[in-house]
């Protein structure tokens, strides 16, 4: 029971990292990444192919994964964002479904559907519950220290800028502010952040294959998002919590119905996720933790 | 080697007068409501599956099947619409366009709940390939493509002489000056909306009697739908025809060239280049 109360913890700790990627792109920026699951697969990848193949350490994996994420995000967001901001969410969706053909076919990169396994863990297995509460330690310290980021972004001018952007392209490009370079960054930065959560999960579960990157994933993510606001660092992570603890209570729920197979449940539960994000994106748009506006500057 | 690009170019006019329908459903909804809506795969599959019980279980011939698919998918669309996606309008296109993907998740897992992950096939009488040279097509491929040409038919005549039609493409050209002329918006998008995802659930049917149906269809096909919308220009319905018969001839030949995974890779990759040579698409106007 406490092993699974750790898992549940590391999972989310997982998703709080999601979450603040997608708070950073579509909360500040409002740029919609409806991709997060490819980049949180590229993440993964990257680091569990250095780490397994390469036998790098696994700090190095990480921080290729940040990289990559990085990068991904850059190429991504590259061709769209002088246009209109749904060309970003049909490129984004597009690329998500792209990482999963990809990891599926290219078995010399990626080991196929098979995916990789024995990728190397953070806190040594045999430990028992020291492996799980250790390796939420480090999730949790990546979730601060992340958390910590954005807050400080957020108070700076940069901050400040980039939702200026969001909020009002011309006057913000007006005032002499680069939108398209502002948007990169903020896209790309966000992807780094999913990279790094893929790459700690891949760490964790010891396997990296392409059914885990699943694009409900991302719906799960935005569920976060909005409902514990979404221009907040912290409502982000609240959100995230919540979501995992709603996920575990609707599987409970699915398994007690009487008369309902698993695939049945498992359907259920989806569908009650799709209805409860339209319900909270309806009714509570700003989320638990709705975003503080901020006094202008005394000059 | 020439024969397999004959049938290659064969396979692909047909596979995209298939997608046309579904793009023509995207780029009308598109045009007039102004947000990307990305229920429209899982109303195709909607549809599909609507049709399927139709035909498997009542006992339906196909035609029937495919205005049964059309009625209900159009019923389904304009609910969520009504039901779901009108409020989060307020919040802008892109709270729209997160509802219909959060949407399309709920109408694919009752599609799985109610009929599982099993494929399913029509009641289609069994037939031999007709073989012309070295080309060879099945009937039921022949059929379909009748069925794609003269529903995309149907669309155009309805856009250029209904009143109800012309409406549309004025309320698409110019929201503020349609109203001036007193088109009710609102019924406008109803109106849009209910023949767009109707669109989508006859082009599942018909990719569904081309193939198999289960509940992955429509988001198989979401991207090549996509795809062929923004080639042809985002919210135009001409250009969503030619993108549809472009992006399917283009996919039967990377067939022919890379492993048949790849095929949904080309959606993905026209739309990159698309966005960065000319993102007005081949007859779109603007994409501002």
């Amino acid at each position: 029971m406490l092993t699974y109360i750790l898992f549940m913890l590391v999972v989310g700790s997982i998703y709080a990292l999601l979450a603040q990627s997608l708070m950073l792109s579509w909360g500040l920026a409002g740029l919609v990444n409806l991709g997060l699951a490819g980049f949180f697969a590229v993440g993964a990848y990257a680091s569990a192919m250095l780490t397994t193949w390469e036998h790098t350490p696994i700090v190095v994996g990480v921080s290729a994964a940040v990289l990559a994420g990085g990068f991904a995000g850059l190429l991504v967001c590259f061709s769209t964002l002088r246009l209109r901001d749904d060309y970003l969410a049909i490129v984004t969706l597009g690329f998500a479904e792209i990482v999963r053909i990809v990891a599926s076919n290219e078995v010399w990169l990626t080991g196929g559907t098979d995916g990789i396994s024995g990728v190397p863990v953070m806190i040594a297995r045999d430990t028992g519950v020291w492996f799980h509460l250790g390796t939420l330690l480090i999730t949790v310290a990546a979730v601060i220290l992340v958390y910590g980021l954005q807050r400080r972004l957020l108070a700076s001018p940069w901050g400040r800028a980039l939702r200026a952007v969001r909020e009002d392209q011309t006057v913000a490009s007006v005032a002499g502010k680069s939108i398209v370079r502002f948007k990169a960054q903020a896209f790309s930065l966000a992807a780094a952040i999913a990279g790094l959560a893929g790459a700690l999960y891949g760490h964790y579960t010891s396997y990296v294959a392409p059914d885990q990157f699943q694009p409900l994933i991302t719906i799960y993510i935005f569920l976060a998002v909005t409902a514990g606001g979404n221009a907040r660092p912290a409502g982000a992570v609240l959100g995230a919590y919540l979501l995992v603890a709603f996920l575990e209570a609707t599987r409970f729920l699915a398994e007690i119905a009487p008369g309902v197979t698993a695939l049945q449940a498992a359907a259920l539960r989806e569908i009650a996720v799709g209805i409860g994000l339209v319900i909270v994106l309806t009714l509570r748009p700003d989320g638990f933790l709705p975003e503080r506006s901020q006094k202008a500057p005394v000059v | 080697m020439v024969d397999a690009v004959l049938q290659a170019l064969v396979n692909g006019v047909i596979a995209g007068a298939l997608l046309a329908i579904p793009a023509l459903g995207f780029s009308a909804i598109f045009a007039v409501l102004r947000f990307p809506n990305f229920a429209i795969g899982a109303l195709a599959t909607a549809g599909a599956y609507i049709a399927w019980v139709a035909n498997v279980t009542f006992g339906l011939p196909i035609v029937a099947a495919i205005v049964v698919a059309f009625v209900s998918a159009a019923i389904l669309g304009a609910a969520l619409e009504y039901g779901a996606l009108e409020r989060l309008g307020r919040g802008g296109a892109l709270m729209k366009a997160i509802g219909s993907l959060a949407m399309a998740m709920v109408i694919e897992n009752v599609v799985r709940f109610f009929f599982g992950n099993d494929l399913r096939a029509f009641d289609l009488p069994l037939a031999r390939d007709l073989v012309f040279g070295p080309i060879r097509i099945g009937p039921q491929q022949i059929t379909n493509f009748i069925f794609a040409l003269a529903i995309m038919v149907a669309v155009w005549t309805f856009l250029s002489f209904s009143s109800l039609g012309r409406s549309m493409r004025a309320v698409a050209d110019n929201a503020d000056l349609a109203r001036l002329k007193g088109i009710n918006p609102r019924l406008i998008a109803l109106v849009t909306v209910a023949v767009g995802s109707g669109l989508c659930g006859v082009g599942g049917t018909l990719i569904g009697l081309d193939t198999s149906i289960d509940p992955l269809l429509g988001g198989r096909v979401l991207l090549s739908v996509f795809a062929a919308a923004v080639l042809g220009g985002l919210g135009s319905i001409p250009g969503a025809v030619a993108g549809a018969f472009v992006i399917g001839i283009v996919e039967e030949f990377t067939v022919l060239a890379l492993a048949p995974a790849y095929r949904l890779a080309v959606g993905f990759i026209v739309i990159l280049v698309v966005l960065v040579i000319r993102p007005s698409g081949l007859l779109g106007s603007k994409a501002g």
